[in-house]
């Protein structure tokens, strides 16, 4: 299921995966300031992400989990197209995405546009119609904070058929009242008249947070990214909401990226999991067998400090401390090892690679055998 | 509540209203709840429960619409509702002290964390001056896990996380025997809370500190508190200690709330929301507060507010169910 080194043309075979990142990388120019400049300091990136490599199956939700910082909320960007990989190779419905034309990209990132003159560049093997905005017709993102991410002028009829009208699928206005209630209802605000008129102010957190999904729903993707889609609701209406994200992918066969830094939130809905660290992946693998043994130093100490809720089975905490090291320079070695309570010294010398454990599960460490 | 000893804090049938435009708000109604020292108390509940409003009618810092209007709040035997404000003020932080939600956003930017701990220490008369003040930051700060050199850090030069343990030092400086901490790592990652909640821990074994944890998040309870209240709807539903509230919690609030809580130890349940949403304040049901959403309600429950009562030793409960019909 998870080749070490699939070939270019694997996914083009592999017709039931949606997604295949292969070795992504983005970094960013740390900036100088004017007296650095003119000093002629040298320049240094920070490694947000560095060689991120994994796939997404159809109908699968796969969890991205780490710290702050660890870069998966880059990796997601860089999915969308919202920031310009820097090296790596993206395959999206068996098409390679990574350097797709920006062609009529929107006012919402007019700064990048002008700078990079190579987002018209195109690989020969892309389909010369295929911009990133076709390709995020399929590929839509549901973003953390319901509480800022909706306009709180706009009321939600506006709100979810604003995809409807950018991707030019607009038409009448009673198809669009017809898409935008089904994708209310499909996000389980029932009835959706009821909620079209309303602005943010009158809805709940969890309301919100539905409304946010269905307008990612409503221009019918195959592929959801959600960044941490729980984490500011309160825990009553958590479940709701990841109840729903489950229902999605049963019964309309959409593929979910789920990035969270809770652990809990993984282990309930997610089928695989992916722990990250400082830009890269250091545990890949089913999650129910993941949380319950997991292999990774890192991935065991983030396992050990999920409170446990009941009083009777507290746990010896594994607590890392001090935080996560700079992504402008690197450890050596692997880069987990100042941190890692079992560090040996090779471990400073070594930079570990995700080797496969079991079938469809990679650990990047030395001491897993 | 058998306990021998007399509490640090007792709260009695504590009220608390805020008069708006829109109505009058009772925001905390017939609170009654009690703190031994080196105690933590979990409390617990959804926003808007009343949760914040308790905790600042404690420190009576409610903002201009919110009045107590009536109870008790006694510390180390002194109800502090009959104390003026000059008395009052000699409470606050040195007696208790409260890290409030969010507060790590609130230093001053422009001031290094140093320089705002020992400010504190200055307005409530610990220190002369900010010199006289340094040795005392320095403390401060390696109490809460800083190195002592780092006060002349600014705040943008600090994580999150170690902001927090600076706002935990500032709620340190005048030595109080109470600290309310309101949410205190929830906007923490996961390995940075297990950092705080390991400091706050080892800060109530070192200076036998009381605690009290406001949030919504009930495995942070189940790892650090001694006991729980849950609120709802500006009311008690649940008081008892931690093992009891995980492991026989009778409240259907509480319970239900135990089920939408992811639970690693058994991946394998589902979780349950809870339907519908917390009454408004201003407009409450004349019966139970959580009748609406309660799977178990029956007509008392739409009738009648029940009041806390003693289930058995130590557990309260405010629920017209468990009368006899179900034991």
């Amino acid at each position: 299921m998870m080749p070490a080194d699939p070939g270019p043309s694997a996914s083009s075979r592999q017709a039931d995966l949606i997604l295949k990142v292969e070795n992504l990388t983005k970094v960013f120019p740390v900036s100088r300031g004017i007296l650095g400049a003119l000093r002629r300091q040298p320049q240094q990136w920070v490694h947000a992400v560095d060689g991120v490599s994994f796939q997404l199956g159809r109908g699968e939700i796969l969890a991205l989990v780490g710290e702050s910082g660890c870069g998966k909320t880059t990796t997601a960007l860089t999915l969308m197209g919202l920031e310009k990989s820097d090296g790596g190779r993206i395959c999206f419905n068996g098409q390679d995405v990574t350097h797709l034309g920006e062609r009529r990209r929107r006012a919402a990132t007019p700064s990048m546009a002008a700078v990079d003159g190579q987002d018209y560049r195109r690989e020969p093997s892309v389909s010369p119609d295929l911009t990133v905005k076709r390709m995020r017709r399929q590929m839509q993102m549901v973003f953390q904070d319901p509480y800022e991410s909706l306009n709180p002028r706009t009321t939600v009829f506006e709100t979810v058929a604003e995809p409807l009208q950018v991707h030019g699928l607009a038409g009448t206005r009673a198809e669009m009242v017809k898409a935008v209630c089904q994708s209310l209802t499909d996000a389980g605000l029932n009835p959706p008249e009821a909620f079209l008129d309303r602005r943010p102010h009158e809805l709940s957190g969890g309301q919100r947070q539905r409304v946010v999904i269905a307008s990612a729903l409503v221009l019918e993707p195959s592929l959801l990214i959600a960044d941490e889609p729980v984490s500011m609701l309160d825990v009553s209406i958590r479940a709701e909401i990841l109840n729903l994200l489950d229902a999605l992918r049963r019964e309309r066969g959409i593929s979910i990226l789920c990035i969270t830094h809770d652990l809990g939130t993984a282990a309930y809905f997610t089928d695989r999991i992916a722990v990250m660290y400082l830009g890269r992946i250091v545990e890949i693998g089913p999650t129910r067998a993941v949380l319950a043994a997991p292999k990774h130093p890192y991935t065991q100490a983030l396992l050990s400090v999920i409170p446990v809720p009941n009083p009777r089975l507290r746990r010896q905490r594994t607590i890392l401390h001090g935080e996560t090291p700079n992504p402008v320079s690197l450890p050596t070695g692997c880069r987990f090892h100042p941190r890692c309570p079992q560090a040996i010294e090779d471990c400073r010398l070594t930079d570990p690679r995700l080797e496969p454990l079991q079938p469809g599960w990679q650990v990047a460490c030395i001491r897993v055998p | 509540m058998l306990l021998p000893e007399p509490p640090l804090l007792e709260v009695r049938r504590l009220s608390t209203n805020f008069e708006t435009e829109e109505g009058t708000f009772k925001a905390v109604e017939d609170l009654s709840f009690e703190l031994q020292t080196g105690e933590s108390l979990g409390l617990v509940g959804e926003s808007g429960c009343g949760k914040t409003t308790a905790m600042l009618s404690l420190l009576r810092l409610l903002p201009a619409a919110g009045r107590i209007v009536s109870g008790e709040i006694r510390l180390a035997g002194q109800n502090l509702l009959e104390l003026d404000e000059a008395q009052m003020r000699q409470v606050r932080w040195r007696q208790i002290s409260m890290v409030f939600q969010g507060a790590m956003n609130a230093f001053n930017p422009v001031r290094t964390i140093g320089h705002q701990i020992g400010e504190a220490l200055v307005l409530h008369a610990m220190a002369p001056s900010l010199d006289a003040a340094r040795p005392r930051v320095i403390e401060l700060l390696e109490m809460v896990g800083i190195p002592g050199s780092r006060e002349t850090l600014y705040p943008h030069q600090c994580s999150g996380g170690m902001r927090q343990r600076a706002m935990i030092a500032m709620a340190l400086a005048c030595g109080p025997q109470l600290i309310i901490a309101d949410e205190p790592t929830t906007a923490l990652d996961v390995m940075i809370q297990a950092q705080i909640l390991e400091l706050l821990e080892g800060l109530q074994a070192n200076l036998g500190l009381s605690i009290i944890f406001v949030t919504h998040d009930l495995s942070i309870v189940a790892e650090v508190c001694h006991r729980v209240l849950v609120m709802y709807g500006g009311v008690l539903a649940e008081y008892c200690d931690v093992d009891t509230i995980f492991n026989n919690a009778r409240h259907p609030y509480t319970r239900r709330l135990l089920a939408a809580f992811p639970d690693l130890s058994r991946p394998t349940g589902r979780l349950i929301s809870i339907p519908g949403h917390p009454p408004r304040l201003n407009d409450l049901p004349p019966g139970c507060r959580f009748a609406a959403r309660c799977p178990l309600a029956f007509e008392p429950c739409f009738a009648e507010q029940p009041s806390p009562r003693l289930l058995e030793a130590g557990h309260w409960i405010s629920c017209h169910l468990d009368r006899g019909e179900v034991a």
